[in-house]
């Protein structure tokens, strides 16, 4: 195997490039200058026969098109907004992702956002910390328990994050491309109402062309100034100035943010806000969840280059 | 407020000070038709001084943040209810109360679920770094640094050990299974009718498990209760959360095992000399603090004022109280 040239497109995670190092012929892409890169491609293309990307770094046409010997892309994410399915799928590339193992992590981030704007938790953090506590008491939060939890997307975390919610004794309604029968929840067939219907929304499907920027002005005047917002998705999934002039202009109560449209950059303006809580796209990252993952994006590798079924394909 | 000749008729509650939702959220939200209130906090006389001109027949007390001891009791002899709106009964002389057959109402449940949801929001934050990220992220360091180290903990799988098993402590312990959680715990006596595994001691129970949510009273038997030898069965990857008060934890010397590193991390609402805080945890991203406002939601006050109001409502009609302080 040490033979068969892999590209890592970026740092991921340490555990994940020393196994990859130890059984492939890595390739660290972000370590050549950007003015090199081409021909970096170019001189290793005939070896390069697998591509790991995540979440940040995806895998475009120019990318696959450079790469004639591209057999599979392996994601070290369970999204895979940014690779270029349609033009994996032409060229007959195996594209897998890394799902289940993290539904858990990401959903307990969609509940610890809800809990740390509600509650305040993060700026009484820092009332303490800045010594203001001598000088008088914090104030009033509000309570989460039993408040109205709309999910946008009920797919494995969409699910996992109602489960945990109606712990808190709190009223599940979500939206989803289709109804989904088994589940006891009420449904809405579009976002607004749905958003009308709930004082915390949590944004937790997958972006696809239909779902970018599904929480747009309309969604957010719906859910309004007493409403929050949980984005555990993708950021391309909101309308990012939308919510950032709302939030300014208190016709937002707050949010809870784990992605955005082009990280690691933040909209400067919400760096000051007290009632946003901003997370650098944390959901998966516990070191359990991140050795489940790079065991999972081993093992379609491995898999793969065994002629064997791939445990997580996406295609 | 102008009162009427009818409303002279009514029966007094006293207060002593102005409760905090009488204050932050208006009187008008607290009154009722069947009494009035008498309200020492508006004299210039001092309490005892006006109590013994005004308490003589006085049935009932609304007591917020006031310590009612047997000074207070002597000058209210038709005394036979207080209803509290606070979360804690330490400002009241139970046994005095006892003694005269006074009836205690209580915040009932009306707290409980904010200090729950409160406790678990303090054990993920610990766990996965929320507090600690988002200083991260608003000091403009993500894109100047990179991504956050280190790395969060899991939840699911993680054994909680709760240290008291009374009306938070179970809605914790509710909450943190639906998150994939296992639960052990102690408490003064094993809970009929609970299948959660019972330790028979705290440091038992901290041995077996991954964090401690404390949620008991605060008494002569549970002061120091987390001392030296249960933070050492925690372990280095131990967390705990207190939602109780600061004096069930030695904390001089919960300090001393989070700077060297002896326990994994802290989430504390409550501290042994508030408003005072170790400032050696003032450095710490492992440690998440609050001043002591777990209790403290919108929502909460009003409901424990009006329950306050329903409670006394009750006495007034001869009716059971809704929710009377029973000491077992």
């Amino acid at each position: 195997m040490e033979s068969i040239g892999v590209l890592l497109m970026c740092p991921m995670y340490s555990y994940l490039e020393q196994e990859l190092q130890s059984r492939f012929n890595l390739f660290k892409l972000w370590q050549q200058p950007p003015s090199k890169i081409t021909e970096f491609l170019k001189s290793n293309q005939r070896t390069i026969k697998a591509v790991v990307s995540n979440a940040r770094v995806g895998v475009d046409a120019q990318l696959i098109d450079s790469l004639p010997n591209l057999e599979i892309v392996a994601s070290f994410s369970v999204g895979f907004d940014k690779i270029d399915l349609k033009r994996c799928e032409e060229k007959g590339i195996r594209v897998t992702n890394t799902p289940d193992v993290l539904t858990d992590d990401v959903a307990d981030l969609g509940i610890a956002l809800i809990l740390a704007v509600l509650r305040k938790i993060c700026p009484c953090d820092g009332f303490v910390r800045s010594g203001k506590w001598k000088d008088g008491d914090f104030g009033l939060s509000t309570k989460f328990s039993s408040k109205p939890v709309g999910i946008v997307g009920l797919g494995r975390i969409g699910s996992a994050i109602a489960k945990r919610a109606q712990a808190f004794g709190c009223s599940i309604s979500y939206h989803s491309r289709t109804q989904k029968p088994l589940k006891p929840y009420k449904y809405y067939d579009n976002i607004v109402d749905l958003a009308k219907n709930c004082s915390i929304l949590v944004v937790a499907c997958s972006l696809t062309d239909e779902t970018r920027h599904i929480v747009n002005r309309e969604v957010i005047d719906a859910l309004g100034p007493r409403g929050i917002l949980i984005n555990v998705g993708r950021g391309a999934h909101v309308d990012e100035p939308e919510l950032v002039s709302a939030l300014l202009e208190g016709r937002l109560a707050g949010a809870g943010l784990d992605v955005y449209e082009d990280e690691p950059e933040v909209p400067e303006p919400l760096l000051r806000l007290d009632n946003v809580v901003l997370l650098p796209h944390v959901g998966s990252d516990t070191v359990e969840t991140c050795n489940a993952m790079a065991d999972l994006v081993l093992a379609n590798l491995e898999a793969h280059f065994n002629s064997r079924p791939l445990p997580t394909p996406v295609i | 407020m102008g009162s009427s000749a009818a409303d002279e008729d009514l029966p007094q509650v006293l207060l002593i000070k102005n409760p905090p939702a009488f204050a932050v959220l208006g009187e008008e939200h607290f009154t009722s038709p069947k009494f009035r209130y008498l309200k020492a906090f508006e004299s210039s006389l001092p309490l005892h001084d006006f109590l013994a001109a005004h308490g003589g027949s006085v049935r009932a007390i609304l007591a917020s943040l006031s310590v009612v001891d047997a000074s207070v009791l002597d000058l209210l002899p038709e005394v036979r209810v207080i209803a509290t709106t606070s979360a804690g009964l330490n400002l009241l002389d139970l046994p005095e109360c006892r003694r005269r057959g006074i009836k205690i109402a209580n915040a009932g449940d009306v707290y409980s679920t904010d200090v729950a949801d409160y406790a678990v929001g303090l054990l993920i934050d610990v766990l996965r770094k929320i507090s600690a990220s988002n200083r991260y992220v608003k000091q403009g360091f993500w894109a100047s640094k990179g991504d956050y180290y280190p790395l969060g903990s899991k939840l699911r799988g993680k054994r909680i050990g709760i240290v008291g098993l009374g009306r938070i402590g179970y809605q914790v312990a509710k909450r943190l299974e639906a998150f994939g959680c296992s639960i052990a715990y102690n408490s003064r006596k094993a809970k009929p009718g609970v299948s959660y595994p019972f330790y028979q001691t705290v440091q038992e129970l901290a041995a077996k498990s991954d964090a401690l949510v404390l949620c008991c009273g605060l008494t002569q038997q549970t002061r120091h209760l987390v001392n030296k030898e249960v933070l050492a069965a925690l372990g280095k990857e131990g967390v705990i959360v207190n939602v109780a008060r600061g004096g069930v934890i030695d904390e001089k010397e919960m300090v001393r095992c989070l700077m060297e590193g002896e326990i994994a991390g802290a989430g504390l609402d409550v501290f042994e000399n508030e408003p005072e805080v170790p400032k050696e945890l003032m450095e710490l991203d492992n440690v998440v603090m609050s001043p002591h406002c777990a209790v403290r939601t919108r929502e909460s006050l009003m409901e424990v004022g009006r329950l306050a109001v329903r409670n006394l409502e009750a006495f007034f009609s001869n009716e059971p109280l809704l929710s009377e302080f029973e000491d077992d």
